[in-house]
């Protein structure tokens, strides 16, 4: 790990303030920071500790929610009304990490935590886009299992790792930023980048700018929501590729759905095409199918993962289907 | 302000750099947490800080100033084993030994989530009340804890002694 200066941050604006100069980093739970750290892929001359700030969480409006960008994971599952309003967030957090983790990780922490492709951790001995512009990527013709099958590009082919992220993006969810030039708020679907040619620039966050906080709308249709996660083993895994889904039916017809894959792309992705051509059919299995399928047009196999492209298609099926199965 | 580490009050690092975990073995000498992975995969290195249960590899000292930290070497009770401890000892929770520190503290502070109504993957109604201590539920609890003996099961009874069947013997 190389030496950096560690401050604790008083409010956002001393966050910001602290975070002004060159190579500063936020610090929250540090479960992703530290390890990049100690790895030396994240060198960054000064931390800011916001681990002190914005730990609450709040209702707002009817049925809406506000959580404090320093709140653990495990408060966020736990909150009573997360667990009966927004199910699928408190079943993506659950199924994410580990306990000990999940105790330490802030929800800020969460949405800017990297990819976990080994090729971005191995500093000493892979080429990665992310971490160097302009090197190359070794994941593209290397151990690709994990790796990307939408929106990805001859630069990078990394996912994010998040579950938590996966749920909010299936959400109504806006970014509170606070930064030197102010305070503004942004749609969570529009904060994680696609990698294009620059995969090492993954957010639309400005320098030195801070996440406050989240802001959930109400969603009456997300009470009825899955989250369902595949991977190598039961739990303490990350994702092969995970669905969160919220689905309201009415006369046998799709009212209401929210549809958003992790496991499968460079940021959270929200299935906008699958939902347009859900609305209004006929809530049933050819629906789902054809929904998938139109979702999954795009998809591109590298040489290891190709069996993510079948697998979403089952799981957006099974998972939708459930929720029809178990409809109120 | 200091940080305090069973019970008595510690000087803080100079090198932000010191994680939880080395200033746990290296500066105080408490070698019972331990370094498997140093990458949050292992979870050997399990602490509980302010009664929650953390990774010391992953949490950089300094940010825990202020707080309580409890390690395995401050659970026995004027030279008494924590029932947990015993637990372990009778329904052999362990080969090696070398998780063991970490499955402790991993398990107890996985009794106060549970108390707390923290729920889990395998909870199967998130608006349920009291959480089961089942088998599923106390194994996915402690799937952050690696065992490469495979003490899984003995782990398992340990856990169920200590806090279902004394619970029951009291009711």
């Amino acid at each position: 790990m190389t030496p950096f200066a560690y401050s604790r941050a008083a409010d956002a604006a001393d966050a910001v303030r602290l975070a002004a100069e060159p190579a500063a980093r936020y610090l929250g739970g540090g479960t992703n920071l530290v390890d990049l750290m100690r790895q030396t892929v994240e060198r960054p001359e000064r931390l800011v500790d916001v681990t002190g700030l914005a730990g609450d969480i709040e209702e707002r409006g009817e049925g809406g929610l506000w959580i404090g960008a320093g709140v653990r994971n495990t408060a966020v599952a736990r909150h009573a009304v997360v667990r009966t309003s927004f199910p699928l967030l408190s079943r993506a957090i659950l199924s994410g990490a580990s306990a000990q983790i999940r105790n330490m990780a802030t929800v800020g922490g969460n949405i800017l935590q990297r990819t976990r492709c080994a090729y971005f951790y191995d500093h000493q001995g892979s080429s990665c886009n992310k971490r160097h512009p302009g090197q190359g990527c070794d994941a593209i013709e290397g151990f690709n299992r994990f790796h990307a099958i939408l929106g990805a590009t001859a630069a990078c082919v990394a996912t994010h790792p998040s579950d938590m992220c996966v749920a909010l993006a299936a959400l109504d969810t806006s970014v509170h930023l606070s930064g030197p030039d102010g305070a503004r708020v942004l749609p969570f679907t529009e904060l994680h980048r696609l990698p294009g040619d620059r995969p090492d620039i993954e957010t639309t966050l400005r320098p030195a700018e801070l996440i406050t906080g989240i802001e959930i709308a109400p969603l009456a249709a997300a009470r009825h929501s899955i989250y369902r996660k595949v991977r190598d083993r039961a739990s303490y895994a990350f994702a092969l590729v995970s669905v969160a889904a919220v689905l309201e039916v009415g006369e046998g017809r799709v009212r209401e759905v929210r549809l958003a894959l992790g496991g499968v792309a460079h940021k959270p992705w929200r299935a906008y095409r699958a939902e347009e051509a859900l609305t209004g059919r006929p809530a049933n299995a050819e629906s789902f199918r054809s929904a998938a399928d139109i979702e999954l047009a795009d998809a591109r196999p590298l040489r290891g993962n190709g069996f993510k492209i079948e697998l979403t298609r089952r799981l957006i099926l099974s998972v939708l289907s459930d929720l029809v199965r178990a409809l109120p | 302000m200091p940080i305090t580490v069973n019970g008595n009050e510690r000087d803080l690092p100079d090198d932000p750099r010191v994680s939880l975990l080395d200033f746990l073995r290296e500066h105080l000498d408490l070698t019972g947490a331990k370094k498997g992975c140093d990458q949050g995969a292992c979870g050997a290195c399990t602490v509980l800080v302010d009664g929650e249960r953390i990774l010391s590899c992953l949490a950089l000292a300094v940010q825990y100033e202020g707080c309580s930290v409890l390690s395995i070497e401050g659970l026995a009770l004027n030279g008494a084993l924590h029932p947990l401890q015993t637990a372990f000892i009778e329904q052999d929770g362990l080969q090696c030994g070398y998780c063991t520190p970490g499955q402790i503290c991993s398990a107890i502070g996985m009794i106060g989530e549970i108390r707390r109504g923290v729920p889990s993957q395998v909870t199967a109604d998130l608006s349920a009340g009291p959480i089961a201590l089942s088998s599923d539920e106390l194994r996915e609890r402690m799937s952050g804890n690696l065992c490469r003996c495979g003490a899984y099961n003995g782990i398992l009874q340990a856990i169920l002694q200590t806090y279902v069947d004394q619970r029951r013997a009291a009711e």
